[in-house]
């Protein structure tokens, strides 16, 4: 899906992912079939709480790392990397 | 930076906007502080469709001349009469001279083999996600767990085009008619009108009925589900699966707010027992939209000292406590969802300690100090629920209490002393 003036574009561990304005970073991370982060013991891990209590949605939101991705709005531009 | 507010609310839910509207209108210089994108809270997420009292009561707040502080968390409080938050890129200290705390609740989860796969998430979680922006049309859902938001998530998914493959509700069907008592005259007639709306929508409603785990290798591919000792797999893309609702305490408890039986101790003003601190909403008993709101209005006016408004705003609270008794009863955890965990299914998600690694900790601090449980990056918030169930521990009192900050936050934020500054220079 191209970038129209409705959708958002941004990429996820560079992967190209098009979303709806006010969509989350990590409804993106989903669309993007990427795990939001690797656990302790390197299992993959998603969202759980959807509204920042769980902090397994964090990832590193235009270098700043450790956002909680649920929490935030996607930007046309936005780089998220995961993991 | 540093602000002053004869009125601070901290959470803009339906109980603290409400509080935030009514202390306004009664002349009040009041703050509004909440940690999401835009005001509404966790039950009215922007981004969806609004039920018309929300959209009254956030046109109300828009109007109303209250500094709203969206995006901003509470993470400590430097002095009796001030709490210290920060945003993306900044931190500042709060002066009150009333605070009200409507800090909300989030769901229970429980620990069962798999429920750290991807794709396995809270019911409100997975309604979040959504109305965050995740396409749900298509998708093979199982909704599970226990409470009204069973219904209400498996619904709005439907709507939205996800294929409920089945709604587990944990609950006796008894006990959901004693809830259901409280609703309406005919308990039974509700129901049946509950399993008719679930099969309108496609929808199995199993009463009695829980995941026993879940399975896939990277992500989740399918449910086993369990009810009365028969268990069968479930086919699905995501399991929403939330134990009710727990009140949000972390910041109550930092002020030293009495807590008993799980919830913030109120008296008929919605005043704790710390002076000119005052709550509404789930901390102080889980009761619904309509009753934070009512608690919101009571506290909004008490804080502003308009004590007679208040009062008879709580009689009409009083009518309603009947429900919240009822809601807790019918959502009680069957004892059996403790013997879900397997020694090696994982407790703590962000340290990942394992049911067998906690069960022969004595306590809660105990566990913390030897396993680091609850010491992650959610301080405990998912797996300290789950361990006062699985054992029975206490989280927030004792030697184990909650300490600051209450939410991770930047050195730099606890290193500026911005109120030390201004005192000096005062």
């Amino acid at each position: 899906m191209r970038e129209t003036a409705q959708t958002i574009a941004l990429t996820v561990n560079d992967i190209p992912v098009t979303v709806a304005p006010g969509a989350t970073v990590a409804a993106a991370i989903l669309i993007a079939g990427e795990p939001t982060r690797r656990s302790a013991t390197g299992e993959p891990r998603g969202p759980l709480c959807g509204m920042g209590i769980c902090f397994e949605c964090r990832a590193t939101i235009d270098g700043i790392a450790h956002q909680r991705s649920c929490q935030i709005l996607c930007t046309t531009g936005m780089k998220v990397r995961t993991g | 930076m540093s602000e002053r507010f004869d009125t601070l609310v901290v959470g803009a839910g339906p109980a603290g906007i409400a509080a935030a509207v009514s202390a306004a209108a009664a002349g009040q210089r009041v703050g509004l502080v909440d940690d999401n994108p835009a005001p509404g809270g966790q039950i009215w997420r922007s981004g969806a469709s609004q039920p018309a009292a929300a959209r009254s009561l956030l046109a109300k707040l828009d109007a109303a001349p209250v500094q709203r502080l969206q995006g901003w968390r509470v993470f400590d409080s430097a002095e009796h009469d001030v709490l210290r938050a920060e945003c993306e890129n900044e931190c500042a200290d709060l002066f009150y001279r009333k605070l009200i705390l409507a800090t909300g609740a989030r769901e229970r989860f429980l620990p069962f083999p798999g429920w750290t796969l991807p794709y396995v998430m809270g019911a409100g979680g997975l309604d979040a996600m959504v109305r965050g922006g995740l396409p749900i049309s298509g998708k093979r859902v199982v909704v599970a767990g226990t409470g009204p938001l069973l219904l209400a998530v498996a619904a709005h998914l439907a709507r939205k085009g996800a294929i409920i493959a089945a709604i587990c509700e944990q609950a006796s069907v008894r006990r959901l008619i004693r809830l259901a008592a409280h609703l309406v005259n005919e308990p039974a007639k509700l129901l049946q009108g509950i399993e008719y709306s679930a099969a309108t929508f496609g929808a199995k409603f199993f009463t009695g009925c829980w995941p026993a785990a879940a399975n896939g290798r990277e992500k989740l591919e399918t449910v086993t589900l369990g009810r009365n000792g028969k268990l069968w797999d479930e086919r699905c893309d995501y399991l929403a699966c939330g134990y009710h609702l727990i009140p949000n305490l972390e910041l109550p408890a930092l002020l030293g707010c009495r807590i008993e039986d799980g919830f913030v101790t109120t008296d008929d003003l919605q005043r704790t027992s710390v002076a000119d601190v005052y709550c509404a909403g789930e901390p102080a008993g889980i009761g619904g939209v309509e009753l934070a709101l009512l608690e919101g209005q009571i506290a909004g006016l008490a804080a502003a000292d308009k004590t007679e408004e208040a009062k008879k705003l709580a009689t009409r609270r009083r009518r309603s406590l009947g429900f919240v008794r009822a809601l807790r009863e019918a959502t009680d955890l069957d004892p059996r969802l403790k013997t879900l965990a397997l020694d090696s299914t994982l407790v703590c998600r962000c340290e990942d300690v394992s049911f067998g690694a906690l069960r022969n900790h004595a306590n809660w601090r105990d566990a913390k100090l030897h396993t680091r449980c609850g010491m992650g990056a959610c301080q405990g918030r998912i797996c300290g629920a789950a361990t006062e169930f699985l054992f029975g521990w206490s989280t927030l009192s004792g030697d184990s209490g909650i300490r600051p900050p209450v939410f991770p936050a930047r050195v730099s934020s606890f290193t500026t002393s911005i109120a030390l500054n201004e005192k000096e220079t005062q």
